[in-house]
């Protein structure tokens, strides 16, 4: 039976309006699919129902703030379905990106922050080490619970608003410290410390961990102490695509991990070792083919972080995107003034890097062609492109992307994966 | 047989099973507008779960996927309803929202793990009892 508060009770009862009762509901409804007796304050949210795949989603939107709902903690917005800096970019009809606007517009009403960004952990104001938090879009929770500590459930859409709107959250699973321990051991062994030094490695280990963990809480062990937050999140990223992975745990990096005991709290966990064999396979499961025209090259998936602009700014050095491909750096519109404010955008534009802010390459109609290769570094991209537009993908490094760019063709590094 | 459920979204629904290999993330992974497996990862690519008992172990994947699923109700592509082995919040959320919406019934609940073999492939299943049986001939 789930304990109410007086507050609580009274959004039940619709003191707040009726999309607070909505909200509340729906809350209410999530604890008891999940367990859980009662409810926790949350001190901010992120949402991701703003993206548009439906009108279902707008018509929840609509009924929330036509219902008078509106946040009551800060709420930063997820990438949607448009570039609004760039709407050029746009290749979607018209009925979509109308869709999409006023879905935006519903969240902005709601008193949802216009972040537009998946990487909200790069927002100067992210949450701490034990904050209660509802965040959507599973590579932001990932990071959240692994990386910053703070505690979240995977929540999607709908429960996100819901939980921002009433400031309340289920008492259940990742928010509850007894829920945090590591479930499996993945070993790495025998790998050279070059690679585990190199971006490059840690997509294919997320998804090689996301594949084999599912829904289990992964603890990591033989990473670098320099492994750095961007290497984290791309593993994550990767991790909670293939897998369900809300929270992983890096022995010597990540914040609950100073130990496999501290990991896993003592408790009995299986193991697994990753080998130069089985990183070799994962990292092969990320490219479907290469033996087609390169169409496109798409970095920053999640949005790409100042760290990773100043990488991407050094390799573009001498370099000019070749004529019949076209090369996306997806990031956030924050970021995206940091960088103009350093004076990177004439380099990018200079190389013929288009910038896509507030969304995604692989979530909105952007691509030109999609009969052919897409190169990326982004292991989540990796994962869910072929799907969702019906290209082929090649994963590579960072500069492995920047240089198939320049070739028009896929170029690949030897040196990269030796000893694998 | 029939078998006791955990019920996460309470409804009535009887059909034939599409009994998933693998979970599917909805997001990414469900076209609403044709009902059919659109990850191109996924064992059971192209097949069709609209109109179908829907089993499969756990979620997985985007949380974008309850707003897929509502969408698919919405437009008459979803399954009948979704058995799984273990609670999944985000296709909670998708059959629970479509509800409040459109009035929809997409019963989703969780079974045991007896109840869960014997809903092998094209058995056909009632789900009855406002969720909390299922029944398969």
């Amino acid at each position: 039976m789930l304990e109410l508060t007086d507050r609580d009770q009274a959004f039940l009862e619709g003191e707040f309006g009726p999309g607070a009762e909505l909200a509340m509901r729906i809350v209410a409804h999530a604890a008891s699919t999940m367990g859980a007796s009662q409810l926790l304050d949350v001190v901010g949210a992120h949402i991701d129902s703003c993206v548009f795949y439906g009108v279902a989603g707008l018509d929840f939107a609509e009924r929330l703030r036509d219902g008078g709902a509106t946040v009551s903690v800060p709420t930063t917005l997820n990438i949607s379905s448009l570039d609004l800096l760039h709407p050029e970019l746009y290749r979607g009809d018209e009925e979509t990106r109308d869709y999409a606007t006023r879905l935006m517009n519903a969240y902005v009403e709601m008193g949802g922050r216009p972040t537009w960004t998946c990487a909200p952990y790069h927002l100067p104001e992210r949450p701490g080490f034990g904050d209660q938090i509802a965040w959507a879009e599973s590579n932001a929770i990932v990071f959240a619970n692994s990386v910053l500590g703070a505690r979240t459930n995977r929540y999607g859409d709908f429960i996100d608003i819901s939980c921002a709107v009433t400031g309340r959250a289920p008492a259940a699973g990742l928010h509850l410290e007894e829920k945090r321990a590591g479930t499996m051991l993945f070993r790495l062994v025998d790998l050279p410390d070059s690679l585990l030094a190199h971006d490059v490695f840690y997509p294919v280990l997320g998804h090689l961990v996301g594949l084999r963990a599912g829904i289990g809480i992964p603890i990591i062990d033989g990473l670098p102490s320099s492994t750095t937050e961007d290497q984290l999140k791309a593993l994550g990223a990767a991790a909670a695509s293939s897998g369900s992975v809300a929270l992983f745990h890096a022995v010597g990096v990540t914040p609950e991990a100073p130990s496999v005991e501290a990991a896993s709290r003592g408790g009995d966990v299986d193991v697994a070792e990753i080998t130069p064999a089985v990183v070799a396979e994962a990292r092969d499961q990320l490219t479907t083919r290469t033996d087609r025209p390169l169409r496109a090259v798409s970095i920053g998936t999640p949005h790409l972080s100042m760290e990773g602009f100043a990488l991407l700014i050094g390799l573009l050095e001498g370099i000019t995107v070749d004529a019949d491909v076209d090369c996306y750096v997806n990031t956030g519109r924050d970021i995206l003034a940091e960088v103009e404010q350093r004076g990177w955008l004439d380099a990018l534009d200079a190389a013929g890097v288009t910038v896509v802010t507030d969304t995604c390459t692989y979530v909105t109609p952007i691509l030109k062609r999609h009969d052919g290769v897409v190169m990326t570094d982004s292991g989540k991209w990796a994962w869910y492109a072929p799907g969702n537009l019906g290209v082929d993908v090649a994963y590579g490094s960072m500069a492995e992307c920047v240089r198939s760019a320049a070739a028009g063709r896929v170029v690949r590094d030897p040196e990269l994966w030796h000893g694998v | 047989m029939a078998y006791e459920a955990d019920v996460l979204v309470g409804g009535e629904a009887s059909g034939t099973v599409i009994r998933l290999d693998e979970p599917l993330s909805f997001w990414g992974g469900l076209d609403p507008v044709t009902g059919r497996i659109s990850d191109s990862h996924h064992p059971q690519l192209g097949e069709d779960v609209a109109g179908r008992i829907l089993v499969m172990p756990h979620g997985r994947g985007s949380s974008s996927s309850s707003a897929v699923l509502a969408e698919a109700i919405r437009l008459g592509t979803a399954p009948l309803a979704v058995v799984m082995h273990e609670p999944d919040l985000i296709v909670t959320l998708g059959a629970l929202v479509a509800g409040y919406l459109y009035g929809s019934v997409c019963p989703v609940v969780v079974v045991d793990q007896q109840a869960y073999d014997a809903l092998v492939a094209d058995s056909f299943v009632r789900i009855t009892n406002n969720g909390a049986t299922v029944g398969v001939d």
